[in-house]
C-alpha cells in the first residue's frame, strides 16, 4: 500500500479558471522522504491542503495510508501531522503550553512521545516559558515541527518548512527530517529551493499545477541527456544576449555569475562558440562542461 | 469531555493574557455606566428663551416670570423685535422665542382673547418639541389663572370639567437613571457576547491557527463550545460587574430578583453568541468582523427601545425591533429592575429569545464548515 496516492486531482478557486491543480497524479511509498519542488504558485500548498483534508478537490481522488481524503477525513486527521507554511501556533501561549495543548487535543501526552521530538524539542526547551510569538524564525520552525510530531503521525506534511529560514537552520532542519525518516515516518515536503531536492529520496517537479517529472534526484539529473556548458565573460548581460543570438544555442539562462547553455547538436564543437564570443569582443571568456543540477533539469523541463 | 476541558483552559488562558480584553470587560461597564446615564437624559432643562415683549404690561411680565420660574427655561435674551430675536437663534444663544404682541393685556381684558407666538429652533427636534410643549402647558396654566381672576366662577361649573392627576407608577420621580442604566447594561452584555466572541474566532482564522486545529481530531462542536462557553461566562461576569457599578454609583438595586435577570441573561447570551458566531463564519479578517458587528450593533441599539420607545416607531421598524434580541433583553431588565417582574412575567420574552438562540446558532453551525 502506498502511503500517499494522488489520482488526477483537479482544483480551481475562482469557478474553473485559473486551475491551481490540473490533474496531478503520483504515489509516495511508506517511509519515503518525498519532495515537491516548484516555484511559488505551482500548487504545492493546495495539494497539501487537499491531502490533509482541509480542502476538497474538484475532481480526482487522493488517499493517505489507504484512507480517502474526502470520506475518511476523520481517520486521516488522527494519522497525519501537518505543518503549514505560515507559522500557525498560538503566539500568545508559551512554547510548553502550545505543545501540551496539541498533545492533549490528540489524546496523548508530551511524555508519551517525547522520544520522537526529543532532538528537536531539546533545542527550544530552554525557552519553554517564552511565548511562541517571541521566538526567532528558526525556533518557531522547530516548535511547529514538534507540535506536528507530538501525536506520532505516520505521514508528515511539511509545507515549505525552510522558506525564510537561514542557511544554518535549513541544514539542521533537513538533518532532523532524515532522523525522522529513519524512524519510519513518511514525509512529504515542499520547497521552492532547488538545492534541497537532492536531499529527498524522490522528488516531483511541479509547475502551474502539473507535474513535470517524478524521479529520484539522481534520476532526474541523468535524464537531462545533453551536455551542459557554463560560460562566463567580463560582460555578463551582453554575453547572455550574444549567446542567445547564436544559431547553435538550444537554451541559455543565467545561473549565478555564469550562464548555462545547451546546444542544438550534442557534438557541436564548443570552440566555435568560443571564437564567436571573441569576435564579439568579450574578454576573459571561460567555457567549461559541467554536471547539470536539479535547477537545470527544471529549466529544461519547463520548455 | 477531556478535549473540551483543555480547549476551555486554552481559551481562558488566552483571554486572561490579553490585556485589551480584560480592560474591555472591566472598564467598559464602569465607564459606560458612569457616562451614559447622565448624558442620555431626556428631561430637557435649561432651554434658552428669548422674549420679544412688545406689550410691556403687567400680564406680559407675569407670563415671562411664570415661564422662567418653571425651571425649564432660562431667559437669555430680551429682544426688542422678532428679527433680532431670530438673530439670537441663529447665533445659537436662544432655542425658543416667545413673542408677546402689543396690546396683549388690553385684548385679553377687553376681548377676552389675545395671541402670542412661540417659535422654536427645530434643529434639535427633541428640544424643540419638548420645549414648546412645556411652554404651552405654562401658558395654559397662565390662561386659567387669568380667567379665574376676571370671571367670577359660579358655584358649580356649568361645563363639566375633568381634572387630571397623574401618578407615575414604579418610577414615581421619573428618574432617568433608573430607566437608562438597565438598558445600558443590556447593551454591554450584548457587546461582550457578540463582538468579542466573533473577533476571537475570526482571529484564529486570520492568524492561521484554525488550520492547525482543523487537522486535529477536534470536533466541530468541541471547537465551537470551547469558543462560546468562555464568552458566555464573561457576559454574565460583565453583567454582574455592571450591577455592582449601578449599585455603587446610582444606588440602583433591582426591585425583582437578581436570579431572574441572570437566568434570562443566560438564555439571552446564547442568542447573542449565536449572532457572534454567525458573523465569524462570514468574516475572514478581524477588520471585516468589526465592521459587520458594528453595523448590527448600530441597528440593534437604535431599534431596541433603549432611547426611543418601540411603540412610537413605524410598523416596519416595530417588526425589526421585535426581531432584535436586544429589545427583549432591554424590556426584561427594565421590568425586573424597575417593576420587580418575576420569571413568570417574562416567560414570553424568554421563549422568544430562546427561539432566536436556536435560530442563530443553527444558521451559524450550518454555515461553519470545517472543510473549506
Amino acid at each position: 500500500m502506498n502511503a500517499v496516492e494522488v489520482n488526477n486531482i483537479v482544483k480551481s478557486y475562482n469557478r474553473g479558471k485559473p486551475q491551481a491543480l490540473r490533474g496531478l497524479s503520483f504515489q509516495v511509498q511508506p517511509g519515503e522522504l518525498f519532495g515537491l519542488i516548484g516555484p511559488d504558485g505551482a500548487g504545492k500548498t493546495s495539494l497539501f491542503r487537499i491531502l490533509t483534508t482541509l480542502l476538497l478537490p474538484d475532481s480526482g481522488a487522493a488517499t493517505v495510508l489507504g484512507y480517502d481524503t474526502v470520506k475518511d477525513y476523520k481517520i486521516i486527521r488522527r494519522l497525519v501531522g501537518y505543518m503549514p507554511g505560515r507559522f500557525s501556533l498560538y503566539q500568545d501561549l508559551t512554547v510548553a503550553e502550545n505543545i501540551n495543548f496539541f498533545a492533549t487535543v490528540f489524546n496523548t501526552t508530551v511524555a508519551e512521545n517525547y522520544h520522537l521530538i526529543k532532538d528537536i524539542y531539546q533545542q527550544i526547551e530552554p525557552f519553554k516559558h517564552r511565548k511562541a510569538g517571541a521566538l526567532s524564525g528558526g525556533m518557531k520552525q522547530k516548535l511547529a515541527l514538534s507540535c506536528a510530531l507530538i501525536h506520532k503521525p505516520q505521514v508528515l506534511f511539511l509545507d515549505e518548512p525552510t522558506t525564510g529560514v537561514d542557511a544554518v537552520s535549513r541544514k539542521e532542519f533537513w538533518e532532523m527530517l532524515k532522523k525522522l525518516k529513519n524512524q519510519g515516518i513518511t514525509i512529504l515536503v515542499s520547497t521552492p529551493y532547488m538545492d534541497e531536492a537532492s536531499l529527498c529520496d524522490r522528488v516531483a517537479l511541479v509547475q502551474h499545477g502539473t507535474i513535470l517529472d517524478i524521479n529520484t534526484p539522481q534520476g532526474i539529473i541523468q535524464n537531462f541527456g545533453k551536455p551542459l556548458w557554463s560560460v562566463r565573460s567580463n560582460d555578463i548581460y551582453r554575453l547572455l544576449n550574444d549567446l542567445r543570438a547564436h544559431d547553435a544555442t538550444y537554451s541559455c539562462y543565467a545561473f549565478g555569475e555564469t550562464h548555462h547553455i545547451t546546444l542544438k547538436e550534442d557534438d557541436f564543437p564548443i570552440d566555435i562558440i568560443y571564437q564567436y564570443l571573441q569576435s564579439k569582443r568579450h574578454e576573459s571568456i571561460e567555457i567549461q562542461q559541467i554536471k547539470p543540477n536539479i535547477e537545470d533539469c527544471f529549466m529544461a523541463l519547463m520548455e | 469531555m477531556r478535549t473540551l476541558r483543555f480547549l476551555l483552559q486554552k481559551e481562558f488562558r488566552q483571554i486572561f493574557r490579553d490585556p485589551a480584553i480584560l480592560r474591555i470587560i472591566f472598564m467598559m461597564p464602569i465607564v459606560q455606566l458612569i457616562l451614559l446615564p447622565f448624558a442620555a437624559d431626556y428631561e430637557i432643562k435649561n432651554i434658552n428663551l428669548s422674549v420679544v415683549d412688545q406689550d410691556h404690561s403687567t400680564y406680559s411680565q407675569q407670563l415671562i416670570q411664570k415661564m422662567t420660574a418653571s425651571g425649564y427655561f432660562r431667559l437669555t435674551n430680551y429682544a426688542p423685535s422678532y428679527p433680532q430675536a431670530l438673530q439670537a437663534v441663529e447665533s445659537n444663544t436662544a432655542d425658543i422665542i416667545l413673542t408677546i404682541p402689543p396690546h396683549f393685556e388690553k385684548d385679553l381684558v377687553r376681548h377676552s382673547e389675545a395671541k402670542i407666538m412661540l417659535a422654536a429652533n427645530a434643529i434639535n427636534g427633541v428640544k424643540a418639541g419638548l420645549g414648546t410643549s412645556y411652554a404651552m402647558q405654562i401658558i395654559n396654566d397662565f390662561n386659567r389663572e387669568v380667567r379665574e381672576d376676571w370671571i367670577l366662577l359660579p358655584k358649580y361649573n356649568e361645563m363639566p370639567t375633568i381634572e387630571i392627576v397623574t401618578a407615575n407608577w414604579y418610577n414615581p420621580q421619573i428618574d432617568y437613571h433608573l430607566f437608562m442604566v438597565p438598558g445600558i447594561l443590556a447593551i454591554l452584555v450584548t457587546m461582550v457576547g457578540s463582538f468579542l466572541a466573533a473577533m476571537n474566532i475570526v482571529r484564529e482564522k486570520e492568524v492561521g491557527t484554525i488550520e492547525q486545529i482543523n487537522v486535529t481530531p477536534v470536533h466541530k462542536y468541541q471547537f465551537l463550545l470551547g469558543k462560546l462557553i468562555p464568552f458566555w461566562v464573561l457576559g454574565l461576569v460583565t453583567l454582574a460587574m455592571g450591577f455592582l457599578v449601578a449599585w455603587i454609583i446610582f444606588g440602583i438595586i433591582p426591585v425583582g430578583y437578581y436570579i431572574t435577570i441572570f437566568s434570562f441573561a443566560a438564555v439571552y447570551l446564547l442568542a447573542v453568541l449565536g449572532i457572534g458566531l454567525l458573523v465569524s463564519t462570514y468574516a475572514d479578517t478581524q477588520q471585516q468582523a468589526t465592521l459587520i458587528a458594528f453595523f448590527f450593533m448600530m441597528i440593534f441599539i437604535l431599534l431596541s427601545g433603549l432611547y426611543t420607545p418601540v411603540e412610537s416607531m413605524p410598523g416596519w421598524a416595530q417588526v425589526i425591533s421585535w426581531l432584535n434580541p436586544v429589545t427583549h433583553f432591554v424590556t426584561v431588565v427594565r421590568a425586573v429592575v424597575i417593576k420587580g417582574s418575576g420569571i413568570s412575567d417574562v416567560l414570553p420574552e424568554l421563549f422568544t429569545v430562546l427561539g432566536f438562540a436556536i435560530f442563530y446558532n443553527s444558521w451559524a453551525v450550518l454555515n461553519y464548515r470545517k472543510t473549506a
